[in-house]
């Protein structure tokens, strides 16, 4: 694995303090101030818990820390963060307020790769899996075709995180009504699929249906995968994913796994909160 | 705060619970400061067995209160591999190495025992009793028999310390101690993980692949330290005391409850540093020496 695409944590976790939050319909953008941290590459994550009253929520938890992709890092120090409120951990750190504190341990894991020469990066996120395709937006340029698909309308304000997206929403109230995957088709027809390199985060069945589709059409493919994560630094072995090349760690060997290591993007026991 | 332990001599009480920090892993993320500010005393590796392991299908984890649940069936690369892989690169790290070993016959854990003797690199060996005795069906630590029994097999193999790591899902871990102990076993260690289960919120079905899992982190606290406490008052070998502790406080606990050791589990998951905090707070803390094992009052 390339060192370009893996910036080494600094040893344990840091506290740092919320600067701000705001939301995007459904969701929530979480901005902290990480002086001690070095800048990650575009599709590494963080491990994140609030500082005070991480636990005592829904069945008492949250107890562990929950993974996030970085949305976006600024030349000021600043980490962001989209999250939408779905568990007693996303509860949680969405309820934080400006001037609350983090604990934040990373930046973990591998990123993406740099599409190789002529190839015209397309980048498709759904839901709350398009936080990495900002980043890695902020650093392709405009070149980067940028396609999300979103449940609803409230969701697809979400997609102000990014610039100048084609959405599609499931019940057509914003953009396209229908998959983002259709979107793709659409694009690959129009690009030569040699020079096309797509890569993408989202819910399970998306992943798999870009992933078939690229197989398919012999196009490159990176996915930002998502599994169950205790530690996000190799010590538990719990959040493995089944690869061509057996399970391997996502949170060591991913989570932005070659779509041709997977057989499915189908991964057990993900979208648990 | 340095302590003997097995003969033995380390910087502080703080060592690692065998499956919950991968130093070779936790080198590729933290790179070499990892090193530097190395957490623990000593440094226990993964179970190793025979045969190399793919583990358990996912999904492994479930939070509970306070917790988790486990259910990662023990992957690991086998002998072989450990001993070319592993091995080189955890002699690398500046603490002595407890090597864990796992088999499914008396035989088999007698293999593993015997190809680690050899090794200067191994400071000593732990020995994971959790798993059944596939000729007898018996979880070889929940008996104290089973227990005897492959601790006077191995014992002979090594002139190593062997530490026998305690299941906790057992009648009474406190006589399977002294059995090992009666046996020839250097120290004892636990608590394991406790066997527990969760619901796929949907389908009703088990959520963890392997179906039931192991509940460690601060949920066990209580029952850790019964056990510790139960265990220390039975035998006068040192006990390496575990489960649930997050803080110098609970160390403090562990070790005034009779133990010698105190490992870190899961609280490294919440921080990879976790256990430099906790060595830190024992230190800080106004405790009077803990009790040499010898001083430890019997039954
Ligand atoms: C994810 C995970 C993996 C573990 N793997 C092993 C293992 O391979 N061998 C072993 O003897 N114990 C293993 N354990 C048990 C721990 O070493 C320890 O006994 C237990 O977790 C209690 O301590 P804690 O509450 O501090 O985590 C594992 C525990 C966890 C949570
Ligand atoms: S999250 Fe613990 S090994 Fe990947």
């Amino acid at each position: 694995m390339s060192a370009d695409r893996r910036t080494l944590a600094p040893f344990g976790r840091r506290r740092v303090p919320i600067v701000d939050r705001c939301e995007y319909g459904s969701y929530v953008v979480l901005r902290c101030l990480d002086e001690a941290g070095p800048a990650p590459r575009p599709g590494q994550f963080y491990m994140l818990a609030a500082a005070e009253a991480w636990g005592g929520g829904e069945g008492e938890r949250p107890f562990l820390p929950r993974a996030f992709s970085v949305l976006r890092a600024t030349p000021e120090s600043e980490l962001h963060f989209l999250l939408e409120a779905v568990g007693p951990g996303t509860k949680r750190l969405g309820a934080l307020a400006e001037g609350e504190e983090l604990w934040l341990a990373g930046p973990f894991g591998v990123g993406f790769a740099p599409p190789a020469e002529q190839r015209r990066p397309l980048l498709v996120g759904g839901g709350v899996g398009i936080a990495p395709l900002a980043i890695w937006q902020d650093e392709l340029g405009l070149d980067a075709t940028v396609l999300l698909g979103f449940r609803d309308a409230a969701h697809a304000e979400g997609a102000a995180v990014l610039a100048e997206a084609r959405l599609a929403t499931d019940d057509g109230s914003v953009g396209h009504r229908g998959l983002v995957t259709d979107l793709l088709i659409q694009e690959l027809d129009h690009t030569d699929d040699a020079r096309a390199a797509v890569y993408a985060c989202g819910p399970p069945p998306m992943l798999e249906a870009v992933r078939a589709l690229c197989a398919e059409r012999g196009v490159p493919a990176q996915l930002a995968l998502e599994s169950g994560m205790a530690c996000g630094y190799g010590a538990c072995f719990g959040c493995v994913v089944p690869t061509r090349a057996g399970y391997v760690r996502l949170c060591l060997e991913g989570p932005v796994l070659d779509a041709e290591l997977l057989e499915t993007a189908l991964i057990p026991g993900t979208g648990h909160g | 705060m340095s302590v003997r332990f097995c003969g033995i001599e380390l910087a502080h009480p703080i060592i690692n619970g065998s499956g919950t920090f991968d130093a070779i892993a936790a080198r590729r993320a933290f790179g070499d400061t990892l090193l530097d500010e190395f957490p623990f005393a000593a440094f226990v590796s993964k179970t190793v067995t025979v045969e190399p392991r793919q583990g358990n299908p996912p999904p492994r984890l479930w939070e509970v209160a306070g917790g988790l649940i486990n259910s990662i069936g023990l992957p690991n690369k086998g002998l072989d591999g450990y001993l070319a892989q592993d091995l080189p690169e955890l002699a690398r790290l500046p603490v002595p190495l407890i090597v864990n070993v796992m088999g499914f016959t008396r035989e088999e854990v007698a293999r593993l025992v015997a190809a680690f003797a050899e090794r200067e690199e191994v400071a000593a060996l732990e020995l994971n009793v959790s798993c059944p005795n596939v000729e007898t069906g018996l979880i070889m630590g929940a008996d104290p028999r089973e227990t005897a029994a492959l601790v006077t097999r191995v014992r002979p193999l090594t002139t190593k310390p062997i530490v026998v790591k305690l299941t906790p899902n057992a009648t009474d871990p406190a006589a399977v101690a002294a059995a090992a102990e009666a046996s020839g076993a250097d120290a004892v260690s636990l608590i394991n993980t406790l066997r527990g289960m969760a619901l796929h919120p949907r389908t009703r079905e088990p959520w963890l692949g392997g179906r039931t899992g192991g509940v460690s982190g601060a949920a066990v606290r209580s029952i850790a330290l019964a056990q510790v406490s139960a265990v220390a008052n039975r035998v006068a070998i040192p006990v390496v005391g575990m489960g649930g502790v997050q803080s110098g406080g609970d160390a403090a606990d562990v070790l005034d409850a009779g133990a010698t050791l105190v490992a870190v589990g899961t609280e490294s998951f919440r921080d990879p540093a976790a256990a430099c905090r906790i060595s830190r707070e024992l230190e800080s803390l106004d405790r009077g020496q803990a009790r040499p094992p010898d001083e430890t009052p019997k039954q």
